[in-house]
C-alpha cells in the first residue's frame, strides 16, 4: 500500500499489423512522483499508457504495479489502483448523468449504496463539481467535462493517476484550473501531453519517447534545456522557457517554411503586447 | 415509411406492440448470452451513428431528389441479427419520442416493419448466404442491393397490411399496395447501393470489422429457419385473428363499451348487430359509420330523416367543437398564468 | 446556418425542456408514461368519421404544456413537421370514399373528407402527447420507467448509450456535412459516391469511439454488467391522482361526446 511504485521492465509491443510501437522500454516510478511522458505524434505514448492498466498486453517484458505483476489474475485490482483519464472526456463519460458516471466504477467494485454515495460526493467535491451531479454530460462545458472525467476515476480511490493529454481542448482559464487541481493531488501521477508548459509546471521528472524508445529520463528542467535532444525528438522548448520570440533581445529568426500558395495577401505581422 | 399513430387502430397497434416486446426480450437475452461486452457500447454508438447519418442527405442519381440512409441492413451487417434488431428498435423509439415520428402506439408496427425484415430475413437469409464466409467486393454490393430491396418490400407490405387492417385510412388494399411497393422498390435499390458503398469502404479500411460478424454463429443454437417459421406463424395468427375481429366487430372498443354499458347480450343476427352498433354510434359520434348500409338502404324514408338528423347533429357538433376548443385554450392559458405566477414567486 | 444544424439544435432544445422544475416534471415517470399511453389508445380508438368527440382530448396537451411551462410555438412547430406523413395517406380518403355523409347547403361532404380531417386531428393529438411526454419527463427517466415496467435491461442500456452519443455523433455528422457543404458552393445534395466515403469515414470514427468507450469502461472495472444507480422514485399520492384523474377523464370523454352535448345545449337540437 505504501509503496505504490510503477515498474516497467523491458517492455516491447508490436501491433498485429507488425508496427513496432514500443522497444525495450524500462523505467521505475516511485510513490508520489509526478512524471511527464512526452514525444512526437506516434512516438508510442498512448500505447505505453494502455499497457499500464492492462488494456494492451505486452509482446514481451513485464509491468509491476505496487506488489503485483500485471496478469490476468491481478487485472481487476490493478485497474482500480491505476486510475486512467482518457484524452476525450466524451469517451469517458458515457452514463446519462454525472452522478451515474462517477458511480460507475464504485458500482463495479460492488460497494454498498451508502458507500457509493459517499465516494461519489467526495470525488465530485474534490474536483469542484458537486453542483453538476444531476446534469447530463453533454450539457457540460469542456473544462467541466474534464474535471468530471477525473472524478469518475477518483471515486475508485486509485493510488496512481494516469492522464492522457489532460489539457487538450481547454480554454486558458479551464486549463489553469485543471493544472491547479492536478498540482493539489498527492497521487503518483503520470501525464502524457504535447502541452509542454503544463509538463514543466506539473512534473519534476520527464520521460522522452521517440520512435518507441526512451530517449531521455530525468529532471524536466534539464531535458527542456537540451536543445539537441528536443530537436531529434521533434519537440520544442516550452514557451515559458523561450521568452518572446519576436521581441526578446537574443531573438533568433523563426524557422520559415516555403509558402504553399503565392502570398498575395501577406499582411504585416501585428505585434502588440 | 413509418406507420403513424394517426392511421393505426388500437388492436393492430397493440398486437404489434406485443410482437415487438417479445422479440426485444428474445434478442436481449441473446445479446446477453453472447458475452461479448464490447457490443454494449458499440450498439449504442452505432444507433447514434444511424441518427447522425440520417441528417446527411444525398442526391439520388437521375432523379434530382434527395434521400437518406435507413440503416437497418447496415446495422445487421455490422452487428449481426440480434444486436442489430435491438439497435434498430432503439433508434425507432428515440424517433417516436423526440420527433413524434411514427408515434408511440405505432412503434410496435414500425419496429416490426423496419427491424424484423432487415435483421432476421434480409441479412441472414440473403446477404449472408450470397456473400459467404469470404467477402468479395462485387458480391457484397450485389448482396446488399438484393437484401435491401427485399427488406424494404416486406417492410412496405407490412405498412400496407397494418394500415388496411386498422381501417382508419380508406385506401383499398390493392390501390395502396400498388402505390407503396414500386416506391419502395426505388428506395430499396438506393438503400442497397448506399449500404454497399459504405460496406465496401469499411471493407477496404478495416476488413476485420466485417469478417468477425460474418464468422459469428448464426443466432446461437436457434436456427434462423425455425425463428422465421415462428414469425410467420405469429403473423398469420395475428393477421387472421385481427381480420376476424375487425370484420365481426367493426370497432373493438365500441363493442366492449356496449358490453360495459350493459346493453343486453351480443346481438345474434348481423342486421340486429348493426342497428345495435348504430345506436351506440349515434351516442358517441357525430356521424354514423358509413359501413352500416343495413339501416340506410332498407328504408328510403329512414335515410332522409337520418340525413336531416345528421345535419342537425353535425351543426351541434360544429358549435360544440368550437366551444370545446375555446375552453381547452382558456384552461391552458389560465394554467400557464398560474404556473408563471408561481415561478415569479 | 445549415438546415442540419437547425434540426440538431431543435433536438437539444427538447432535451433541455426536461430539466425544468415544475410539478409535472417532478412526477414519477411511470405515471406520465402510462397516462400518455392511455391517452393515445383512447384517441385512436375513435372510429374514422369521428371529429367532434376527439376535440376535448386537446385539454391534455394544453394543460400539460401550461403546467409544464413548455413553449407553445416550439411544440407546435415540432407537430407541424410530423403531420404531412399522416396526411399523405389521409388525403387519399376523399378519393376512395365519396359517400355523402352530410350536406352543408348544397355542398355534399364526402366521408373521405371527414375521415381525412379525423386523421389530421389524430396526428396532432398523438404527436403532441409524445413530444410533451419527453419534454416533461426526459428520455433517461422514460427509459427508467419502462425498465421498471419490465423492459429488458439490455435494451434499456442500449437506449441509454444511444441517447448519450446522439449528441456527440450528430455533432460530428453536422461538422462533416458542414465541411463538405462549404466546399461544394451551393450544390445541395451529396453525390451518392461521395456520400459512401463520407459516411464510411464517419462510421470508422464511430467504431473507434466505441472501442475507446469500451476501454474507458474496462478501466473502471466493467465486467459485462452495467449496474445502475437509479434513485428510488416514489409512486405516491400525486402520481395516483395524476394518473387516475386523467384516465378517468379520457374514458369519460371517450364515452360521451362532450362537444355534441354542449352544441346541443346551444342549438337546441339534442341528438
Amino acid at each position: 500500500m505504501s509503496h505504490h511504485i510503477v515498474h516497467v521492465k523491458n517492455l516491447h509491443h508490436t501491433y498485429p499489423d507488425e508496427t513496432v510501437a514500443l522497444r525495450d522500454v524500462s523505467f521505475l516510478i516511485q510513490h508520489g512522483e509526478s512524471v511527464g511522458i512526452i514525444g512526437a505524434n506516434g512516438a508510442g505514448k498512448s500505447t505505453l499508457l494502455l499497457h499500464l492498466n492492462g488494456y494492451l498486453s505486452a509482446t514481451s517484458g513485464e509491468i509491476i504495479i505496487g506488489d503485483d505483476q500485471l496478469s490476468k489474475a491481478t487485472l481487476p485490482e490493478i485497474r482500480r489502483t491505476v486510475g486512467m483519464v482518457f484524452q476525450d472526456p466524451e469517451d469517458q463519460l458515457f452514463m446519462p448523468t454525472v452522478y451515474d458516471d462517477v458511480a460507475f466504477g464504485p458500482l463495479n467494485l460492488g460497494l454498498s449504496p451508502d458507500e457509493i454515495e459517499i465516494r461519489v460526493m467526495q470525488a465530485l467535491e474534490r474536483v469542484g463539481a458537486v453542483e453538476l451531479r444531476d446534469k447530463p454530460p453533454y450539457h457540460l462545458s469542456g473544462g467541466e467535462k474534464k474535471r468530471v472525467a477525473i472524478a469518475t476515476v477518483l471515486s475508485m480511490l486509485p493510488e496512481i493517476l494516469v492522464l492522457d493529454e489532460p489539457t487538450s481542448g481547454l480554454d486558458p482559464h479551464a486549463r489553469r484550473q485543471l493544472i491547479a487541481l492536478l498540482q493539489a493531488f498527492h497521487h503518483t501521477r503520470i501525464v502524457t501531453s504535447h502541452d509542454l508548459d503544463m509538463v514543466l509546471e506539473l512534473c519534476e521528472r520527464t520521460i522522452v519517447l521517440h520512435d518507441g524508445k526512451i530517449m531521455a529520463d530525468g529532471s524536466t528542467l534539464e531535458i527542456f534545456n537540451d536543445n539537441e535532444l528536443l530537436k531529434i525528438c521533434r519537440l520544442e522548448k516550452p514557451f515559458a522557457m523561450q521568452g518572446c520570440p519576436i521581441c526578446s533581445p537574443d531573438r533568433k529568426p523563426l524557422p520559415t517554411l516555403p509558402p504553399l500558395v503565392p502570398p498575395h495577401s501577406n499582411k504585416p505581422h501585428d505585434h502588440d503586447h | 415509411m413509418h406507420m403513424a399513430d394517426a392511421l393505426v387502430s388500437p388492436a393492430v397497434g397493440g398486437a404489434f406492440w406485443a410482437v415487438a416486446a417479445g422479440t426485444i426480450a428474445y434478442c436481449s437475452a441473446r445479446v446477453r448470452k453472447d458475452l461479448d461486452d464490447r457490443k454494449v457500447p458499440l450498439m449504442g454508438v452505432l444507433g447514434a451513428f444511424v441518427f447522425a447519418v440520417q441528417m446527411i442527405n444525398f442526391t439520388i442519381p437521375a432523379t434530382g431528389s434527395s434521400g437518406h440512409l435507413g440503416g437497418g441492413l447496415l446495422l445487421a451487417i455490422l452487428l449481426g441479427p440480434s444486436a442489430a434488431y435491438l439497435t434498430i428498435a432503439s433508434v425507432l423509439m428515440v424517433q417516436a419520442l423526440f420527433f413524434a415520428d411514427g408515434g408511440l402506439l405505432a412503434l410496435g408496427c414500425n419496429i416490426f416493419n423496419l427491424g424484423v425484415f432487415p435483421a432476421f430475413i434480409a441479412y441472414p437469409l440473403i446477404y449472408k448466404k450470397l456473400v459467404g464466409c469470404e467477402p468479395r467486393q462485387t458480391r457484397m454490393v450485389t448482396a446488399a442491393i438484393i437484401a435491401a430491396v427485399v427488406a424494404l418490400q416486406f417492410g412496405s407490405l407490412g405498412v400496407v397490411l397494418q394500415t388496411v387492417a386498422s381501417g382508419v385510412s380508406a385506401l383499398p388494399f390493392k390501390a395502396f399496395l400498388l402505390l407503396m411497393q414500386p416506391i419502395h422498390l426505388g428506395i430499396g435499390v438506393v438503400e442497397g447501393v448506399v449500404t454497399a458503398l459504405v460496406v465496401s469502404f469499411i471493407y477496404q479500411a478495416r476488413p476485420e470489422i466485417l469478417e468477425s460478424v460474418l464468422k459469428e454463429r448464426p443466432l446461437g443454437n436457434m436456427p434462423t429457419k425455425s425463428l422465421l417459421v415462428a414469425f410467420l406463424v405469429a403473423t398469420v395468427l395475428i393477421g387472421g385473428v385481427l381480420s376476424w375481429f375487425a370484420s365481426e366487430n367493426p370497432d373493438g372498443l365500441e363493442w366492449s363499451i356496449a358490453k360495459l354499458t350493459g346493453s343486453e347480450e351480443l346481438p345474434e343476427t348481423t342486421a340486429k348487430r348493426h342497428t345495435e352498433l348504430a345506436n351506440i354510434q349515434e351516442k358517441t359520434a357525430i356521424l354514423p359509420d358509413y359501413a352500416l348500409p343495413a339501416v340506410n338502404d332498407h328504408d328510403e324514408g329512414a335515410t332522409r330523416t337520418a340525413t336531416s338528423k345528421r345535419v342537425g347533429t353535425s351543426l351541434s357538433g360544429i358549435v360544440g367543437g368550437t366551444i370545446t376548443l375555446v375552453i381547452c385554450t382558456l384552461i391552458g392559458v389560465l394554467l400557464r398564468k398560474r404556473t408563471s405566477a408561481q415561478q415569479v414567486k | 446556418m445549415l438546415a442540419i444544424d437547425g434540426s440538431f439544435l431543435d433536438f437539444k432544445q427538447l432535451d433541455l425542456l426536461a430539466l425544468r422544475q415544475t410539478p409535472v416534471h417532478h412526477l414519477d415517470p411511470r405515471a406520465k408514461v402510462l397516462t400518455t399511453f392511455c391517452f393515445i389508445v383512447c384517441v385512436v380508438s375513435f372510429d374514422r368519421y369521428q371529429i367532434s368527440a376527439m376535440l376535448p382530448f386537446l385539454i391534455y396537451p394544453a394543460a400539460l404544456m401550461a403546467v409544464g411551462d413548455l413553449p407553445f410555438g416550439y411544440i407546435l412547430r415540432k407537430i407541424i413537421i410530423v403531420i404531412p406523413f399522416a396526411l399523405l395517406v389521409g388525403l387519399f380518403n376523399p378519393i376512395f370514399d365519396r359517400q355523402v355523409l352530410m350536406q352543408i347547403g348544397s355542398l355534399d361532404i364526402w366521408g373521405g373528407w371527414i375521415s381525412c380531417i379525423s386523421i389530421l386531428i389524430r396526428a396532432i393529438l398523438t404527436a403532441s402527447s409524445a413530444i410533451i411526454l419527453v419534454a416533461i419527463t426526459g428520455f433517461p427517466a422514460i427509459i427508467e420507467a419502462l425498465e421498471k415496467l419490465k423492459m429488458p435491461k439490455t435494451f434499456a442500456i442500449q437506449l441509454l448509450f444511444l441517447y448519450r452519443y446522439i449528441f456527440v455523433l450528430t455533432d460530428e455528422g453536422v461538422r462533416t456535412a458542414r465541411a463538405r457543404q462549404l466546399r461544394t458552393f451551393g450544390n445541395r445534395g451529396l453525390g451518392i459516391r461521395h456520400f459512401g466515403s463520407l459516411v464510411g469515414h464517419l462510421l470508422l470514427r464511430t467504431w473507434e469511439r466505441a472501442e475507446r468507450i469500451h476501454m474507458a469502461m474496462l478501466a473502471r472495472g466493467f465486467a459485462g454488467e452495467v449496474h445502475s444507480t437509479r434513485r428510488q422514485s416514489h409512486f405516491g399520492r400525486a402520481e395516483r391522482l395524476f394518473m387516475g384523474g386523467w384516465i378517468t377523464l379520457f374514458i369519460l370523454l371517450r364515452l360521451y361526446n362532450v362537444p355534441q352535448l354542449l352544441g346541443g345545449l346551444f342549438t337546441g337540437t339534442m341528438p
